[in-house]
This record gives structure tokens, sequence and C-alpha cells, in this order.
């Protein structure tokens, strides 16, 4: 197995042509995924590859996007259905929640729905307040879907080829800051990454900080900078809101007895309230401070660049958090 | 199209009588409160659309409707006891008492569910009819529609998304004249709904007596036709709701007791059908009586079965969740 340097896009793009070549049954379908080559350039190429029959351009209609995806996924196909982003998939909530995710147990196991609807998530060069949601959390609130986030192309493209595989219907969501970052990439046909897994990305003994997917480099980078005072954070990449990997984040509390959770979205019955609460309610013998929480704030986001940014997470709101934490 | 022999007529009827008094056993269960919850919406009055309809189908082919579903299972052909069964949330109810009336479903009849979220369906019958396409079967899907649900967006994004991929599916409109209170003169700037097919590039097929168990088959049957070559047909199917939007509300049927008189006494689709077996075949009556005293039983079999099924458990509440 080899490893090549992909940014985000490419690495996603790899895990879809990768299962749609393994599985007849893998199709595209989304706004401007095919002639268009993408919004994001992720399916670029995919159309001539594989032509209109498995790369599908549908109108301007999310919520039959995702309805049209869940029946024929309940019929035996693999949709891989694309939201432009996840702003738009507002349209297409009753769809995702009230089919896709409740058909499986509302008629006790009789049919399933093996789908992946992708998503653009994130705020980014003054997209303003309609089209700067990390919503994410909020799918993540609902039994019977999965969550999918990576931060990194690797685990873009191992989690993506996961997704595809597996019988239940998943939120892929795609940092839109982060499609252009590299990374090595196995090229391996069966990299897959399991359901569910956090991944330590840097380890540490003085503070914890629980973060997911863009969240990961403001996380790194602060944990560059806090070592240079001589404090060593461990960095837990969640990589999935569902299935949540609590038991590798109760480890790694009980080392560092310190946590900061790290955000792109929105700060109210959010990621990190979620992960709060669990460490209050599973880790009190183990706390020495309060948890503390970098996230966006409440407030919509606005055009002006300035006071954009001022409401955004980012590498000097961790370090300032971890400080905190640590009385230092 | 052959015309439907003597088995097939009399077969259509004990279906139809056997919806007619499915429901009115689970309209007098739920007052005794043995069915409990706060829906359920009976077929009585639709009875010959959803067996016209569906007898023009094989059972490799598909069908998908709302909430109202109860006699759509039993047109399908699925067994009276696990339906009986789902009302009470029993385990042996067809989906393991966790989905309800309005959730009925059989895999193997390729029966895909009723749906509570109105207009929820649609997309997802225009999905299945996308497999048929994709894995160049000639499967077609029949989609029931509430003429309430015509006018939420679901209807437009689904119709439209079938047009442009030729999806084989017959979208049938039962126009009962209303959603729970609201009339279609009220909801719809167009009340002739099936135009609506128009303005999408679907093959109109138009407005049938849905009373007319016959002429919904014949409609219905040319509509099939057209789908598993073509595309998508939509056709209006013009009935009568008889018990109320749903058994917790019958103020609507005491606003327009006239009316309703009016379609019981004069248009009622077991009447109509009797009639015309009557006319057409001479000393038929014992045969219907003798199918009648069959359905009776087979309605009486499902409350018992239903009785004495088992209640689902905690481990019932905890499993498919997810696909493990
Ligand atoms: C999205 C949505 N909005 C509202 C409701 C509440 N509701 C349930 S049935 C109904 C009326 C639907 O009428 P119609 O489509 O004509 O079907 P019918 O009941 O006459 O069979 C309404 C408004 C719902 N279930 N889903």
């Amino acid at each position: 197995m080899s490893v090549k340097m992909l940014p985000m896009r490419e690495a996603l793009r790899a895990a879809l042509r990768e299962e749609m070549l393994r599985d007849e049954r893998v199709f595209v379908m989304g706004e401007e995924v095919g002639v268009w080559q993408g919004t994001h350039r992720v399916t670029r190429g995919l159309l001539d590859e594989f032509g209109a029959k498995r790369v599908r351009d549908t109108p301007i209609s999310e919520m039959a996007i995702a309805g049209v995806a869940v029946g024929a996924a309940m019929a035996g196909l693999r949709p891989v259905a694309e939201m432009m982003t996840i702003n738009f998939a507002f349209l297409a909530i009753d769809a995702i929640i009230n089919h896709a995710a409740k058909i499986h147990y509302m008629f006790d196991g009789m049919f399933r729905v093996p789908l992946v609807i992708r998503a653009a998530s994130g705020w980014g060069d003054q997209a303003t307040a309609t089209h700067s949601h990390t919503a994410e959390p909020i799918f993540a609130h609902f039994p019977g879907l999965y969550v999918a986030c990576p931060a990194t192309p690797a685990d873009g493209k191992g989690m993506l080829k996961t997704a595809i595989r597996n019988d239940n219907p998943v939120l892929f969501t795609e940092s839109i800051g982060l499609y252009s970052k590299p990374g090595p990439v196995p090229d391996d046909e069966d990299f897959v990454l399991p359901v569910g897994k956090a991944d330590i990305k840097r380890e540490g003994r003085h503070c914890t900080i629980v973060t997911y997917a863009r969240g990961l480099e403001w996380s790194l980078h602060a944990a560059d900078e806090l070592a240079k005072e001589g404090i060593e954070c461990e960095v837990v990449d969640m990589r999935w809101l569902r299935p949540l990997d609590m038991a590798t984040v109760f480890e790694s509390f009980k080392k560092t007895n310190h946590c900061v959770v790290v955000e792109e979205s929105l700060p109210f019955y959010s990621f990190g309230s979620e992960i709060a609460a669990q460490i209050q309610e599973h880790m009190f013998d183990y706390m020495d401070a309060p948890v503390k929480r970098v996230t966006a704030m409440d407030v919509p986001l606005p055009y002006a660049r300035d006071i954009e940014l001022m409401a955004l997470p980012d590498t000097s709101k961790v370090v300032s958090a971890v400080k905190e934490v640590l009385h230092v | 199209m052959a015309t439907p022999n003597k088995e097939t007529l009399l077969d259509w009827y004990r279906q139809m009588y056997l919806i007619r008094q499915f429901e009115t056993k689970c309209d007098e269960l739920y007052r005794q409160k043995k069915i409990t919850g706060v829906y359920l919406h009976l077929y009585s009055g639709h009875e010959a659309v959803g067996v016209g309809a569906l007898a023009t189908l094989g059972p490799t082919d598909h069908v998908i409707t709302a909430y109202r579903d109860h006699g759509i299972a039993l047109a399908r052909g699925v067994d009276a006891k696990p339906i009986m069964a789902e009302m009470m949330g029993k385990k042996t109810g067809t989906s393991g008492g966790k989905g309800g009336s309005m959730h009925l479903a059989s895999r193997e009849h390729n029966f895909w569910g009723g749906y509570a979220i109105v207009g929820g369906h649609l997309p997802l019958a225009a999905g299945i009819a996308l497999e048929s396409r994709y894995n160049g079967k000639q499967d077609v899907v029949i989609s029931f529609i509430g003429d309430g649900a015509t006018n939420n967006g679901y209807f437009h994004e689904a119709l439209n998304m079938s047009a442009i991929w030729d999806l084989p599916v017959i979208w049938i409109i039962e126009n009962n004249l209303v959603g729970m209170g609201t009339r279609i003169e009220d909801s719809s700037g167009q009340v002739e709904l099936h135009k609506r097919a128009v303005g999408y590039g679907i093959k109109d097929l138009e407005r049938v007596d849905g009373q007319d168990v016959m002429a919904v088959y014949e409609r219905v049957a040319e509509g099939v036709a057209h789908a598993r070559t073509k595309g998508p047909v939509l056709i209006e199917a013009m009935t009568y709701r008889y018990k109320g939007h749903g058994v917790s509300d019958r103020s609507y049927d005491k606003r327009l007791e006239d009316e309703l008189r009016e379609w019981v006494q004069n248009r009622d689709p077991l009447k109509i059908h009797e009639r015309y077996l009557l006319d057409k075949y001479k000393n038929i009556t014992t045969e219907i009586k003798k199918i009648e005293r069959e359905m009776d039983a087979v309605v009486e079999e499902s409350v018992e079965f239903a009785l004495t099924s088992p209640d689902p458990t905690y481990a019932d509440l905890i499993n498919n969740v997810y696909v493990e």
C-alpha cells in the first residue's frame, strides 16, 4: 500500500470512484454533480467515467433528492446523495430524519436504508447567515442516523468508503474549509475506517482537547503553541458525532483531568454540551476543573469580515481556553 | 385488456367487503379502547380505489401509500391478522407493534408502507421506481396520494423528478374532496387535480369514478401499461371518506351529513359492484352471501389473534435502531 498527498476533495473523490467501481449499486445523485463537475469538485470526472445512469444530475429539489435516495436504498441500491451544502439540507430534513433515520426501526427491521448523504458544511469567506451553518450536531440528535465528520483527507477517504459500505443511513459532512487542505492518503482500495471510532491525533498529559472536523486544525495548532510553554495537550478527533466514542474521551480524561471542547458550530444544545454533560455524569471523580467549550458565538453570522471572524473559533481562542482550565 | 372473469369480479367484491368489515371493526375496537392512541384513519368509502388499482399489478410490482393504509395492505393481500395486531401494538403486528396503524408494510408483498408525514412517501415511490429502471426491470410502482398532499412540496419535487427520469410510477390521487377539514376548493387553486400532470410533462389520465371498481381497474391498467415502458402517469380517482379524517374526530361528518348520506346511499362502491354482479350473473346471491360470511370470520379471527398476541418488550424497544 502506498501513500499519496491529496487534498480532501480528491481523497473523497477517490473513495467515491473506488466504491463505484467495486459495487454497481453505488451511484451519485445531486445538484450539479455531473455536467458541472460538482459544486465543490468532489465529483469531478465521475460523469465521464461512469455515465449519466450512475452520476445523476437532479433539479433543485432537496426533499426529493433525499427522499428518492431513501426509496432507492430501500429497494436495494446504494445511493450517495449530495446536498450542495448542509444549509440546503434543512429543506430535506424531513426526508432525512423522518424517513432515512426512522424506517428501519418503525417497520421493526423490515427495511434497510443503506444511504449516504454528503453535505458540505461550515462557514468561510463571508458566506453570511444563511450559508454558514455547521449543522451536523442537529442531525446527530436523532437515533437511526450515523453522522460522519472527517478532519483529514485520509479519514475522509476511509470514512466515506465505510459509510458507503454500511447498511445504515449516514450523514457525511465535509468541511468547506478543509476541501483544499492536503494530507497523506493510502491508495489501498480496502482502506476503510471503523464506524464510530475516535482517533487521538496528538498525545499529551495536561489537558484533553475534544474536537472534530475543522476544529482539529485549530486544536493541533494550539497544542503546538502550548507545548512551547510546557503544556502538553492530548487532541482527540471524534470523527463521528454518532456513534460518539466517549470511551476514548474518558480514557484520555482520566489521565489529564481537564478538558476543552473545540467545534466550528454553535454553543446551544451542541457537540460541546454533550461531551461536557457526559464527562460530568461519568467522570466526576476525575474532574479538576469545569469543561470549557470553544465554539462559534451565539449569533447569526454577519457579512462584514472583521465581525465575522470575531464570532468564530480560532487557534488563539483554544489556547486561552486551555490556559483557563489549567489556571495558568 | 381482457375483461375480468366472474371469479375475479367476485374476488374484488370479497376484498372490498373485507376492507369495509375490517374498518368497521377497527372503529368499534377503538371505541372499546382495545385499539388505542389518537390515530386511526379508516379506508371506508375508498375501497374501490385500492382494490381496482391493485388488481392491475403483478407480485413483483410495488405499492406505497400514506397513513390511510389498512385497506391498501388488505388489497395487496397482506393477512388481516398481523394488520390487526399492529393496530393493537402487538409484537405479532406487521411492524412488531412499533409502527402502528399508519405504518403498515409487508416486504414480501412489495408493499412499502404507509407513511404518516403528508407527502413524505412520494419521493420514496420515485426512488423505488428508480431501482426498477436502474436494474432494467419492468416493475412499476403505484403510489397513492391524498388530495391534500398535492399541496406540499414533496408532490411537486417527486412528480417532477419522476418525469425527467421517466420513472415507472402510477401516481393515483384519491380525491375524497377534503384533507382533514379543508375542502379542495380552499386548498387548491386548480381543483381538477389531474391537470397538474400537464405542468410536469406527465401523462394525464384524468378523473375516474373512484366508486366504480371496474372503472378504476380499467384506467389504472392503462396507466400501468404506459408506466412499464414509458414513464409516469397521473390519475385522479374521485372518492369519499365515510368515517371522518380519523377516529378521533367526527365533527366533519356531522357538518356535512347530507353529502355523506348522498355518497353512502347512491355512490357506495360495494353496492355499485354488487349491483353489477347481480345484473351480470344469475343466482349469484348465495355466492355473495357465502363470501361475506367468510370475510366476517376472517375479521373475527384477526381480532382474536391480535387480542391474544404478546406485547413487545424492552428488547424490542431498543432493537432495530440500526442495522447491526
Ligand atoms: C407534513 C404534514 N403536515 C401535516 C400533517 C397533518 N395531517 C395529517 S393528515 C392531513 C390531511 C391530509 O389530507 P389528504 O392528503 O387529502 O388525505 P386524506 O386524509 O384525505 O386521505 C394533515 C394535514 C402531516 N401528517 N404531515
